[in-house]
Formats: structure tokens, sequence, C-alpha cells
């Protein structure tokens, strides 16, 4: 399926074709940790658990501060 | 599959240690959990007038927030005051500060600022280049010494008798990972909920209630609650050293749960022997003899920096 995934911090967007099942398989393939993280769905938090679907947009929010 | 909250079955925001909990279980488990630490380490009380150290970043608008709520909760009559330091770091402080004055003003919070230009008559971006032609220091060296100085001196000069920062238990890891990685006890005194090894003359008494709320879960509150955060990031980024520490601690921490909170917790075990230990090494402060800002050796090493700037 295709995700979409928008990096607050860096601003940026990225178009994945993602294999897995979870928000845990996303982050694992994009090789972000879950605890650096939080990730926004529609403006809904989704845990590690939550199953995506085709043509989601995922929005991740960085947990670390800048300075 | 969705996660349920374990208390309500409404839907998870967030899978802690001891289970998931939906967004209102979660803003009440994080606002008491601030408010325990400070009942329990005693980090305000009625008298104090109460400094709260802010920067714009999502811990300060936390801290700032749930400092205000508590001292309304528990009728306390203390007066208090956020402050905060620009450092004159363009393309940086000036979008925090600016998210932090919304703030300020939408809470009714006074806020105090002081800049590094009128305290030691240039900015971060102008002076680091000079002194680290002479010492070789890095702008974070440099920006921590001259921020704590002016904390300290303008929260007890505005009369405070305590100094709030925004400090999670990602940081706390982070600091007692690194001062045990470079066999630093000495400075490892000077963590825990409150900081300083006793009453030193002139130094107001650091406080932390945002001690055992991982990064995490404080950025969830703050988004949860809508406070607007800028990803502004400073361009001289952090020690190489401390991200390394960071990254490895939250790869454990996704493996096994609980380990930041582990770490803190054996620490804290053993803090009350280092700090009888520091008690008994360390030489008395003195003031120093430009600022009269404690000082170990007579020129304190914020004013050194300065001389080194201001040297022909
Ligand atoms: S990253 Fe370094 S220079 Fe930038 S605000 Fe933090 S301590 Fe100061
Ligand atoms: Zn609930
Ligand atoms: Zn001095």
């Amino acid at each position: 399926m295709n995700i979409t995934v928008i990096h607050e911090r860096k601003r940026a967007t990225e178009h994945l074709s993602f294999a897995g099942k979870s928000v845990f398989d996303l982050l694992q393939q994009i090789n972000v940790s879950p605890e650096a993280v939080i990730v926004v769905r529609n403006n809904d938090v989704l845990t590690e658990n939550e199953i995506l679907n085709d043509n989601d947009e995922i929005q991740l929010l960085s947990v670390i501060s800048g300075g | 599959m969705k996660m349920a909250c374990h208390k309500c079955a409404e839907k998870a925001v967030i899978a802690l240690q001891h289970g998931e909990l939906c967004k209102n279980h979660f803003l009440s488990y994080f606002e008491e959990k601030v408010f325990t630490t400070i009942t329990k380490h005693d980090l305000l009380n009625r008298k104090d007038t109460i400094g709260i150290a802010a920067s714009g970043g999502k811990d300060s608008l936390t801290v700032l927030y749930l400092t205000k709520k508590f001292l309304k909760k528990h009728q306390f009559p203390s007066r208090f005051f956020a402050l905060v330091v620009d450092e004159g770091i363009a393309g940086y402080r000036e979008h925090t500060l600016k998210d932090l004055e919304m703030f300020c003003k939408k809470q009714q919070i006074e806020l105090k600022k002081v800049s590094f230009r009128e305290a030691w008559g240039a900015t971060l971006d102008e002076a680091h280049p000079k002194i680290n032609k002479d010492t070789k220091k890095k702008p974070c060296t440099i920006c921590g010494v001259w921020r704590r100085s002016l904390l300290n001196r303008h929260a007890r000069e505005a009369g405070a008798t305590k100094l709030v920062t925004g400090h999670n238990l990602d940081d706390e890891a982070q600091a007692i990972l690194m001062n045990m990685f470079k066999a630093n006890v000495g400075l490892a005194a000077s963590l825990g909920p409150k900081s300083g090894i006793k009453e030193r003359e002139g130094f107001v008494p650091r406080v932390k209630p945002l001690y055992f709320c991982t990064e995490k879960e404080t950025r969830l509150y703050a988004f949860l609650k809508g406070f607007t955060v800028n990803f502004a990031e400073c361009p001289n980024a952090r020690e190489g050293f401390r991200i390394a520490i960071r990254d490895f601690l939250n790869d454990f921490e996704g493996r096994y749960k609980g380990t930041k909170q582990s770490i803190v917790n054996s620490f804290l075990e053993i803090l009350p022997l280092l700090k009888e230990k520091a008690r008994q090494d360390t030489t008395h402060p003195q003031a120093c003899e430009r600022c009269g800002e404690p000082a170990r050796q007579t020129v304190c090493q914020a004013c050194a920096l300065q001389e080194v700037l201001h040297a022909p």
C-alpha cells in the first residue's frame, strides 16, 4: 500500500510503498524510534498497534526539543 | 486493531508500561504525576516566589502551564513569573520567543526577558567565533555558562526563591549516563529533582516538576493541549555524545519499556550519598569579584568568557 509520511521537524514529505501493517511496522521501515515521535492521522494520535490503510497520510511530530 | 484505554475503553493515545490510556485519562495521569512530583519532593512551598525558566519549547510551555495550575489548585499565594534568555541565535530563538510571548499573554503570565547582548555585550552568534578562536570552546558551552548565570542572577534579583526548569526524564537519564561514561561523579551531585548541593549564598535552588515525565509524554501533553510549539532547531547542533546517548536510550526504551525510569530510579537511590560526598569535598563557593554570582574561582566562568570576548 501507499503511505504518505509528513515529517514535521524536517518539513519533508515522503511517499512510501509500505509492506507492513501497523504504525510499529511503518516506524521500523523508516528507521524511526517510536520514542522519538508522536504519530498522527487526521488529527488523531495513533498508538503503535494501530493498523494503517492504503493512502493514509501520516504525520510524525518530533518529540525532541530543539536546543 | 485499536487499542483501548484500560480505564474507560475509549481509544488509546499512548501505551505506557502499565497500560494504554485515552486522551482524557492521559491528561489527568500526566498532571497528577507532575503535581505529585512537586509535593512529594517538596519542590515548591507556600512561601516561595517562583521564577520559571522558559524558552518557548514544549517542556517550558508545559511546565509554565502546570506550575500555574498547581499554585491555583493548592491556593498558594506565591508570586511567579517566566524568565527567558535571548541568546541571539539567528533563525532559531526569535521563533521560539514569539511562541513564548503569545503563550504568556494568553495565560496571563508575567514574562521577563534578558539577552546576551545586554548582559555580555554580544549575541552568541557574535561571541562564539571570537571566544572559540582563543579557547576552542563550543557554542553550547558558552551558551550554557552564560544562560545559567543570567537565569540565576535575574531570578534572584526579582526575588525568586525557586527556579523551575522544564527538564524531563529523558534529559535526566541522558545526563546520568553521560556523567557515568565520563566518570564525572562530582557533577552527578547536582542532578535530581531539586538541584544544588546546599543552600549556597546567592544561588537560587532549581526544581524540575517534569522530572518523571518522558520527553514523549511531555510532547503528547503539549500537543493534546494545543500548545503551539515551533520546530526551529538551533543551528549549533547538540553535542554528538549526547545525541548518541539519546538514540541509544530510545532504542533501549523501545525494546524494554521503563528503561529510562529505571536508570533515574537507581540513580535516585544513590543520590543522597553523592550529595553527602560533594558536601564534604567542595570548598565554599565565593562571590565572583566581577558580577557577584556564586563562583569557584575569584572570577566566575561567565565573566571569564566575557573577558576573552572583549580582550583586545
Ligand atoms: S543547542 Fe547549544 S547553542 Fe543552541 S540553544 Fe542549545 S545550548 Fe545553546
Ligand atoms: Zn480512558
Ligand atoms: Zn562573574
